[in-house]
């Protein structure tokens, strides 16, 4: 689109200022000469005003100025933005009010992406550490260096001695790529952001009802009649939210906020309940007990479609409001009222994020948010669900179909049928691939053993056990040798000094990333040590999925900056290094080295039909960013135009081919709604029974579904029983023979179950016994870290195990010891709105950095004066585990007597010192400060390793 | 005519601080100088507010009536500009404006003011419009081009209101029925008590 700026004057024919002389000084001004043009005045200007003529950018309001369509990369609403391009410089960004997400709107880090076209703190071109000094190289040299010792160190100890964290914040493409370089490599030893973000969310919902995603959408919850917000701060977090979340409010929804400090949400709660951090099952449990002794709970709900709530029933009513006081803090009355909130407002939806997943036992958290939900009916329905706020922009899709050590794209399973489907997919040869992996056999931690490409592969919670571990505790054939930070911040994750260490021990180190990272600078390494410029996404083209699962394509703003590249291009230019480019990239499209967007994501098209990322082609998804505006805001359906019916990006499930033009899922498990108009049920994931119960549905179905009640999922064999095979075609038939809905590549399994409105994935119940959990109904459990340590014989943590996730992995051992005497206080952390994530290209940003210039402590006015404190001292944080941070004081009522708060994106700092000197010259961030992790501590969840960052203690005194 | 104003509705701001990151953007105002700022009361307490402040474009403006050179004049659409080039940097304007608008430069050895820096409605200054000297010395000039201040055209939960004083008033008044029950404005309880 070209768009001229206007030149003629609309509306600023000044006129005279109010005293009447303006216009007549003016004129005597320029008559003196000392005001005749630009550039005159540009001289005459004091220095103050020189400095800025040099920063503005210049624009010609005549020349053309292209307009191109983004989504902010910041976190996982997706707003989306244009921006203005004038010679291939970003000049303006305007609101997309077309959007049917944000309509406009920003938060700070989304006001401010037009930086992303000109920032300079960045990793400018490839470099590397020689004898402890940044040197610039070339990329040839990079990546001839980078892949000689990859070979030598996979030579030596095999490939599972590489280890990498892959990004979240790359496209799904990007994404894919990288979990497809780690299978082509030979290991699953690869993650990213969402280990530590809602992994514990994932593996819950899935193991409940099906897919590990929010149900509902952003838009959605302005049906909610009550939104309940548990561990979530959407005002920093995820501010563009909050604008639906407040118009519900507006309509009549009642908020209420349970986090241990009244945050910026909190605020604008109608009820807020202030609790003991690392209680959330006991308060559940308690908002429960009110609900089931009141008999709110929606009962034929639960008879046709949940499973096991009878046990959920026997564990909650241990959950007395005097035992619920004793554990949480909060008293009878606060849950009654938010139990009575909920039990009379429905569809009534319940948010949570990282304050109820980053937990040792965050996976029951999950379930008991899940266990209240089905409880009221909330699931399923418009206005309800489990409104889960992801994090970054894209850690959906890299969920979805990115780098997982433990499944691969599209959550198939490391076992031998998902890799053979991948294989048939990649059209490569499934023993080939095999030979890629380790060929020795590993402890599988269960007394037997397992072939490493059958093995989970280390998190990125853990990845420093790998470099550190004693060898011979470590279920694979070497330490961790190598590590390469694709696109994640180390200061995420916890225990900061041991991180260090790890650092220091490892034979190669690379960072992969538009900004040097904490990774460049935290350990004292001289060499064998690399930084590699990768693009940012406004440098390239992609898709990416919003917390909602919409798919939004974005265009290329600019070419990349400086050297940078983009991960696609990375991958192929490694791959071709390492030896597998041919056969990593032989269906996909490649142009100078940059794999084409479009065509790996038609590759994900075409293997990924477990969770529907099969309809969302390249053009379906570009239609859709082309008529946002044809979208309603609430339901997010089109309204005529040329997609009439769809949902807005397509939200996963998209079943079928994108002939099939399913309009996507916006609310999963709606049984009110046709399975191809997004309506479905409760996913047959566990079975048909479990100890002779049935697990299926009971006297429930998806509108129109033929099959009238539960039935498995849709197989070959399920289809030729019905009947309905001959309507295959003979091309279907053969692709179709002897494969579920989930390996037939020709998607006719699907075609048919859903032209009999039945769902491939069959109908069953929710689970509110998950048998193959270690706690099937979810139960308190004191953290590790506990400033409550006479409640641990009570509420004692698990025992510790010998292999996990290919690691000996502590709870008993490390709960043994009491450190609540020593370390009073408990240290939670979280987010601030100006920052993200590590924080390193948020702090990079002027506009942002000056926003919040300092690491701080939030504490409570009674432990500030407990320790001697005053606002704004320098104090030093210090954790148990011996990790120390210096920060400032901000004393607050803000946190509870006994808890405090840091934020978690600052780093540059360790231990009180200032590492600008470690930076290459000008790519150090604006803003640095000591990191929460360097005082965080041990502890992971039981199910999926999440790491324990929002329950640790700690104590604080003047520096 | 249109008269220009600003609204922030503190029932929905929410502290995000995204309309002053895009006046950054919009304008590249320099670190130090800020033409809008988020302001918040009783932080980290129950009836915590905040409220989006920059220059309220006053109709009968107070940094005009004391400025001893008359720098400043009014649009036609009642937006308060100045022009730089007959300021002197006293900051008179400073000790009058009721809201703390001006800002000043502060990048030498000795904090010497420089020229006064505002909001400008994203309407530009006194040079030609889209001119590199109104881009230079007062940045974009939106309102030129048919187009509202950015600043609250970016607001995340469309708190902060901009535009002809009649139009967002509109929207102010249908947004307070909807809510029911008094008006939820922030200084209400100040000026009328609790319970009125």
């Amino acid at each position: 689109m070209k768009l001229i700026k206007k030149s003629g004057t609309t509306a600023t024919s000044s006129r005279p200022g109010i005293l009447g002389r303006a216009i007549g000084r003016r004129a005597f001004l320029q008559g003196t000469g000392l005001a005749v043009g630009a550039a005159a005045v540009a001289g005459a200007l004091p220095t103050t005003m020189v400095k800025k003529a040099k920063a503005a950018r210049s624009i010609d309001p005549k020349a053309e100025i292209k307009r191109v369509k983004t989504v902010c990369t910041h976190c996982s609403v997706g707003c989306s933005t244009y921006a203005e391009v004038q010679n291939g410089v970003w000049i303006g960004q305007e609101p997309a009010f077309d959007s049917p997400i944000n309509l406009g709107a920003h938060c700070a880090k989304g006001a401010s992406l037009r930086n992303h076209g000109h920032s300079t703190r960045r990793t400018k071109y490839p470099m590397k550490l020689v004898n402890g000094r940044w040197q610039r190289i070339s990329w040839e040299q990079a990546i001839e260096e980078i892949g000689d010792k990859l070979l030598k160190i996979r030579e030596e100890s095999g490939p599972d001695a590489l280890w990498f964290a892959g990004s979240s914040k790359a496209s799904n493409e990007g994404a894919y790529l990288q979990r497809k370089f780690a299978a082509f490599w030979g290991s699953n030893n690869c993650d990213h952001q969402a280990r530590i973000c809602h992994s514990t969310t994932v593996a819950g919902v899935a193991n409940t009802w099906g897919y590990g995603a929010q149900t509902n959408s952003y838009n959605d919850i302005n049906k909610s009649k009550c939104i309940v917000m548990c561990g979530s701060n959407a005002a920093e977090a995820h501010p563009v939210a909050m604008q639906m979340i407040l118009r519900a409010k507006e309509n009549g929804a009642k908020l209420v906020v349970m986090d241990p400090r009244f945050t910026r949400t909190a605020a604008h709660s109608d009820v807020y309940v202030r609790f003991r951090s690392g209680t959330d099952v006991a308060l559940i449990w308690g908002i429960l007990w009110h609900v089931l002794e009141n008999g709110w709970e929606d009962k034929e709900y639960l008879r046709k479609r949940v499973f096991g709530f009878d046990k959920v029933r026997e564990e909650v009513a241990k959950w007395t409001p005097e035992r619920v006081e004793q554990v949480t803090g909060v008293p009878r009355e606060g849950l009654y009222e938010v139990a009575k909130i909920m039990a009379e407002n429905r569809p009534g939806t319940f948010v949570w994020c990282m304050g109820g997943t980053q937990h040792t036992i965050g996976s029951n958290y999950v379930r008991a948010y899940n266990c209240l939900q089905l409880a009221l009916g909330n699931i399923g329905v418009e206005g309800g669900g489990a409104n889960i706020f992801r994090g970054h922009d894209n850690v959906q899709g890299a969920t979805d179909v990115g780098p997982n050590p433990d499944n691969l794209p599209g959550y198939y399973p490391l076992s031998e049928d998902g890799w053979r489907h991948w294989a048939a997919v990649w059209d490569v040869d499934f023993d080939w691939l095999a030979g890629r992996f380790d060929q020795n056999e590993y402890d599988d931690g269960k007394g037997g053993k397992v072939k490493p490409m059958f093995s989970p592969g280390i998190t990125v919670s853990r990845w420093i056990d790998g470099v550190l571990e004693d060898k011979a505790n470590i279920a694979q054939r070497d330490n961790i040798r190598a590590v390469m930070m694709w696109g994640h911040a180390p200061n995420s994750q916890t225990r900061g000094p041991e991180m260090k260490r790890a650092m220091e021990k490892l034979d190669l180190l690379v960072v992969i990333d538009p900004y040097p990272t904490v990774t460049a600078v935290l350990h004292d390494r001289k060499d064998n040590t690399y930084l590699l410029p990768a693009a940012t996404q406004f440098e390239q083209s992609g898709s990416a999925t919003a917390s909602n699962r919409s798919l939004q394509w974005r265009e290329k703003v600019i070419d990349p900056l400086y050297e940078h590249k983009t991960d696609g291009e990375i991958a192929y230019l490694l791959a071709k290094k390492l030896g597998f480019a041919d056969q990593m990239f032989k269906n996909i499209k490649v142009v100078n080295n940059v794999p084409e967007p479009e065509s790996v994501l038609r590759e994900i098209n075409r293997g990924a039909w477990s969770i529907g990322y099969t309809g969302q082609s390249p053009e379906r998804l570009k239609a859709h960013m082309k008529h946002a505006g044809h979208f309603d805001v609430v339901s997010l359906k089109a309204q005529g135009g040329p997609l009439d019916g769809e949902y807005y990006g397509l939200p996963w499930p998209c079943y079928g081919t994108p002939e099939l033009k399913h309009p996507g899922t916006h609310i999963l498990y709606d049984t009110s709604k046709h399975v191809m108009e997004g309506g479905g049920n409760f996913r047959a994931a566990f079975g048909t029974e479990y100890n002779g119960e049935s697990l299926l549905a009971e006297d429930s179905w998806s509108k129109g579904a033929e099959i009238q009640g539960g039935y498995p999922q849709f197989d070959h064999k399920l289809l030729k029983q019905l009947g309905w095979w001959d309507e295959l075609t003979p091309e279907e038939k053969e692709l179709a023979e002897g494969k579920s809905w989930t390996t037939d590549r020709s998607g006719g399994i699907i075609r048919v179950a859903m032209k009999h409105g039945c769902h491939p994935f069959g109908n069953a119940k929710a689970r509110a016994f998950v048998w193959n959990f270690p706690d099937p109904v979810p139960v308190h459990r004191e953290p590790l870290y506990t400033p409550r340590y006479d409640l641990v014989k009570d509420f004692p943590t698990y025992e510790d195990r010998k292999l996990f996730y290919r690691l000996p992995t502590r709870w008993r051992s490390v709960q043994a010891r009491d450190y609540s005497k020593e370390f009073p206080l408990i240290h939670t952390s979280g987010r601030l709105v100006m920052f993200e994530g590590g924080g390193e290209e948020t702090r990079s940003n002027p506009w942002l950095a000056e926003l919040k210039q300092e690491m701080f402590v939030e504490i409570n006015p009674a432990d500030a004066n407990d320790a001697g404190i005053k606002d704004g001292q320098w104090v030093w944080l210090e954790g148990p585990e011996g990790g120390r941070i210096k920060v400032k004081a901000w004393v607050t009522n803000r946190v509870g007597r006994g808890t405090v708060f840091t934020p978690f994106h600052f780093g540059g700092h360790f231990q009180g010192e200032d590492l600008l000197h470690k930076y290459p010259e000008g790519a150090a961030p604006y803003v640095r400060g000591d990191s929460t992790n360097t005082a965080t501590t041990y502890g992971y969840d039981a199910v999926t390793m999440m790491q324990e960052t929002k329950t640790t203690l700690c104590r604080v005194r003047p520096a | 005519m249109a008269r220009m104003k600003f609204l922030c509705d503190v029932e929905r701001c929410i502290e995000c601080h995204a309309c002053v990151t895009a006046c950054k953007n919009e304008h590249e105002v320099p670190w130090g100088v800020n033409r809008r700022r988020v302001i918040v009361m009783d932080d980290g307490q129950p009836g915590e507010k905040a409220i989006s402040v920059a220059c309220m474009h006053c109709s009968d403006a107070p940094c005009a009536a004391v400025c001893p050179v008359d720098c400043f004049y009014q649009t036609a659409d009642g937006i308060v500009l100045h022009d730089k080039d007959l300021c002197i940097g006293c900051g008179y304007c400073f000790y009058a404006c009721p809201f703390g608008a001006p800002q000043y430069p502060q990048q030498t050895a000795f904090g010497v003011r420089g020229k006064m820096d505002k909001c400008t409605f994203c309407a530009g200054g006194p040079e030609e419009p889209h001119s590199e000297a109104e881009l230079t010395k007062y940045g974009t000039n939106r309102i030129a081009e048919g187009k509202l201040p950015l600043c609250a055209e970016m607001c995340a939960t469309k708190a902060l209101l901009a535009g002809d004083g009649d139009v967002i008033a509109n929207i102010y008044r249908k947004r307070v029925m909807r809510r029911g029950g008094r008006p939820q404005s922030w200084g209400w309880q100040a000026a009328y008590g609790q319970n009125v």
